[in-house]
């Protein structure tokens, strides 16, 4: 996030897209809410399916999937043309506005709502709300990243909320609500193919160097890595041979299963560390059993960029070791010593060699988290980025044109699927389906369907169906309801038994590879 | 100094910024007056007057929680009517329903037999589950009010155990209003309300419809911040509070980082709170992070290496499994070269776990083929 969870209650308008926040993000929902409900704050949100956010909101768009390019365009081109956007900081703080505006030319409000079905009228009055705030924030999340175009969504976001000088003040800003614990801090400490800790590209000479005397190496690698959604085909191919996974079940959460399992069976020797015997354990051929949050001490980094502090309550299991532990003494087995006597000792390193992190210490953070960029002990943390100016200086305003989703329906198979989670689960539901109470809730998948396709489609509502793509099919149970419009139907993905990450498509996006979870092609049938 | 504005609480002068009710400017310089319905970040409303005060030269108590400071003002927050209304107050909370906590001992009991009757009368061989952590037993035993007199009043809604988080005891229920507050004002899921009339008044949750059509998220908020017994969680329904340590860490489901307080007892979580005096979640939480730990403890831990033989999982030494790692991935590494290994790290562990990824990825394998989560 650009700015803080807390500073959305400081915002005149909310714009929230792809993001189910009260079942993804329950607690920061309830800042949103607070800001709707108690201090006069308007919400729009676009999404695709009628999500409780929707009660609060001023205005609810409704585009069809995969069309998020068009309306955001769209926006930018009723505030250009009514003469709402923020001359004096695209002026000051930004470059390339004249090509945004050529390009939003073309979308007009009726070329808009010919692609995405918005009214507008709608979109108009949406432009004019989020266009005349004081502080306007944005949220986002998977529903908008998780396209073969999510890094121009994402990029068009950047590109309203700079024309409406929407960025560097309290109540603003580009906010990704990042959907795990510790995404943020394995981003930060270069859990990527192309940087180490902090951003530092490892195509960077002088960063290279840094690291190389840091620990006492030669030869680090210079070429960007393979990120994991070019890694699984690269093992399908047999080029990728060995794999080392530490806390994921991508035999659940990876687009396209039925590909995925093959590639993962492919690898000559896959080492799988985690916490249960998962979906992807089972096809390792050594196992080790690590420590689980509640039971290590460390930290993590939060959506808002904050370094909190992570302690042990209880004793791991058995004989689990910290993560951490169990990476270092196969370091040293394999003739490098990696030798440290805690998370602390971890920490003071990752200070070291990484400029955001240099001021964080546990001492820092034993009561409070600090937000990163912190570069020395006595700076306080930067709650807000982009105050005086963006990282690379000006901002830079993206032409982006529209692109339609990877997959289109057609008669064979004619619904589009989306995916996402319920409130009740986590993710693959390793954690979550070990609690009674939450089974209890939310037992089993379900698609969601409108009335109208049901009954165009014959489906009974609470019946078993079967529903397929063109990669696999799965079973699941019928649930008629005015979450989802005609034409759309929505699983969840957690439940590995009727996993719908067997029916969604490995279609990547050219730049950031995330795969296209949220459209693709299916067919509805009752299950024999 | 003369624009500042200045108050008056039991001969002492204070400062305070005008906006501050009487409870604010307590607070800030150290003075206790006792409060029960209030909830801080919600509208205060003297509902339940236990934070009566008295102020000089005015006929009537004033609840200090919604009566702003004024220049000028003197308050006396433990005068003798004002103990006296406080006493009242309490008289009348606790016989409201079954507060058989003893806070004093009855005057002609022996304490056995007052025991086996409040097991009696509870149908349980454990005193009530808030007994000392509850703020009524508290104020009670600092003002020296006795419930015996209203031993085993019995509530007319019978105790609520359907659904699989809270347990709702209504006899223990005080409509002091914190739950209604919290789920309308703090998390906004306005699921809980005060509903019925006079004798019949309840705290209704969900419309008072069965749980399953209801719109109860189960966030907890409403748990976390009840003063008393009416509102438990299932689970950890008898867990003694000064039985068990508080350990404060971060939430481990989505981005948020809620702070949370471990509550635990014989190297186990018997339940988790939110934290309140932080950042950024100031103790509220959701279901998953307040009840989703069972994880934890479950059964179906790994809890030793294993290596596969044969198509099938055996137990092995750390040393073994180690070993066997390491040698794998230096033949693979030498055979086809370091770009044919690839490493997830995770989104779900610390940071120094990622760095330790990171750094053996790197500088150990010599690829850069590494990468976690974010984008599925």
């Amino acid at each position: 996030m650009t700015n803080t969870i807390g500073d959305v209650e400081e915002a005149d308008v909310i714009l929230v897209t792809g993001s189910n926040t009260t079942e993804n993000h329950p607690v920061l929902s309830t800042f949103v809410k607070r800001a709707v409900k108690f201090k006069n704050a308007k919400m729009i949100v676009v999404d695709p399916r009628q999500i409780k956010l929707t009660k609060f909101a001023e205005q609810w768009l409704r585009p069809n999937l995969g069309t998020d390019v068009a309306w955001i365009n769209g926006l930018m081109h009723v505030v250009i043309a009514e003469n709402l956007h923020d001359k004096e900081f695209i002026e000051k703080r930004t470059t390339d506005f004249e090509k945004l505006k050529s390009m939003v030319e073309k979308f007009t409000p009726d070329f808009v709502e010919k692609i995405t079905g918005i009214p507008a009228r709608q979109l108009i009055d949406a432009a004019r709300l989020y266009a005349k705030a004081k502080a306007g924030a944005i949220l986002y999340c998977m529903g908008i990243t998780q396209h073969t175009t999510g890094t121009d969504n994402v990029k068009s976001l950047a590109n309203l909320a700079m024309l409406c000088g929407n960025l560097g003040i309290a109540g603003s800003g580009v906010n990704p609500l990042r959907g795990q614990n510790n995404v943020q801090g394995a981003c930060d400490m270069g859990g990527l193919p192309n940087v180490y800790t902090g951003y530092q590209p490892v195509t960077d000479e002088a960063v290279r160097k840094k690291m190389e005397d840091a620990w006492d190496v030669t030869g680090l690698p210079d070429k960007v890595g393979l990120t994991v959604t070019k890694m699984v085909p690269m093992a399908h191919d047999g080029r990728v041979k060995a794999m080392y996974i530490i806390g994921e079940n991508p035999l659940v959460s990876d687009p396209d299963l039925n590909h995925a399992e093959k590639s993962f069976s492919n690898l000559d020797f896959l080492v799988v560390q985690d916490i249960f015997m998962t979906e992807t354990a089972r096809l390792a051929d050594v196992i080790l059993p690590s420590a689980c949050f509640a039971e290590k001490e460390g930290t993590f980094s939060n959506t808002e960029r904050r370094v909190q502090r992570v302690r042990t309550a209880v004793e791991a299991p058995g004989s689990a070791w910290d993560d951490w532990k169990i990476t270092c003494e196969i370091a040293k087995r394999m003739g490098y010593p990696m030798a440290y006597k805690n998370a602390r000792e971890i920490f003071d390193e990752i200070a070291k060699v990484t400029p955001s992190y240099a001021g964080i210490t546990y001492e820092r953070i034993d009561r409070e988290g600090l937000h990163w960029p912190c570069p020395s002990q006595n700076h306080p943390g930067t709650p807000i980025l982009h105050t005086e100016q963006f990282t690379r200086g000006k901002g830079l305003f993206h032409a982006i044109d529209y692109i339609p989703p990877a997959e289109q329906v057609d008669d064979e198979y004619p619904l589009y699927l989306t995916t996402g989670r319920v409130l009740y689960h986590y993710h693959t539901g390793t954690m979550t389906r070990r609690t009674d109470g939450l089974n209890e809730r939310a037992p089993e998948s379900f698609v969601e369907i409108s009335a109208q396709d049901a009954e165009k489609f014959g489906i009974e509502n609470e019946s078993m169906i079967t529903v397929a793509s063109r990669r696999g099919e799965i079973k699941v149970r019928a649930k008629v309801s005015d979450m989802v419009d005609s034409g759309t139907v929505f699983i969840p993905f957690h439940y590995a038994e009727a996993a719908a990450n067997r029916l969604t498509n490995a279609e990547l996006d050219p730049v950031s590879n995330i795969p296209e979870y949220k459209v693709c092609a299916i067919k509805l049938s009752s299950a024999a | 100094m003369e624009n500042q504005n200045t108050i008056v609480i039991n001969g002492n002068r204070f400062n305070f910024t005008m906006g501050d009710t009487i409870l604010d400017v307590a607070r800030k310089n150290n003075i206790e007056i006792p409060s029960l319905c209030h909830l801080k970040g919600t509208m205060p409303t003297g509902n339940c007057w236990i934070c009566a005060v008295e102020i000089a030269g005015q006929q009537d108590l004033v609840t200090s929680c919604n009566t702003k400071a004024a220049d000028g003002m003197r308050v006396m927050t433990e005068s003798a009517r004002v103990v006296a209304s406080r006493k009242h107050t309490i008289k009348k909370m606790l016989s409201m329903g079954n507060h058989n906590c003893a806070v004093r001992a009855p005057h002609e009991e022996s304490w056995t037999q007052y025991q086996l009757k409040v097991h009696q009368e509870d149908n349980s061989p454990e005193l009530c589950p808030a007994w000392g952590d509850c703020r009524l037993q508290d104020l009670a035993y600092y003002y020296q009010v006795s419930g015996s007199d209203y031993s085993n009043v019995q509530s007319l809604y019978p105790m609520e155990m359907a659904n699989p988080f809270i347990i709702r005891d209504f006899s223990r229920c005080i409509l002091c209003g914190r739950c209604v507050k919290a789920c309308n004002e703090i998390q906004v899921n306005n699921a809980i309300e005060f509903g019925y009339d006079g004798d019949r008044k309840k705290i209704v949750a969900g419309d008072d419809k069965p749980l399953k059509n209801s719109d109860r998220v189960f966030c907890g908020e409403c748990l976390q911040v009840c003063p008393v017994g009416a509102l438990v969680p299932k689970d950890a329904r008898f867990e003694r509070q000064w039985e068990t340590e508080k350990v404060r860490s971060t939430c481990s489901y989505c981005g948020v980082g809620c702070q949370i307080d471990f509550h635990v007892k014989d190297n186990r979580i018997v339940k988790i709170t939110g934290a309140e005096d932080t950042a950024p979640n100031y103790g509220s939480l959701c279901v998953k992070g307040r009840f989703g730990f069972n994880f934890v403890h479950s059964e179906d831990r790994l809890t030793t290496p294993l290596i596969k033989e044969n198509g099938k999982f055996r137990e092995a030494s750390w040393d073994e499994a180690l070993g066997l790692t390491a040698k794998r991935l230096s033949e693979i590494k030498d055979q086809y070269g370091a770009d044919s290994i690839g490493v997830l790290t995770s989104a779900r562990v610390t940071n120094e776990d990622n760095y330790a990824a990171m750094k053996f990825t790197r500088a150990v394998l010599k690829t850069n083929n590494i990468d976690h989560c974010a984008r599925l």
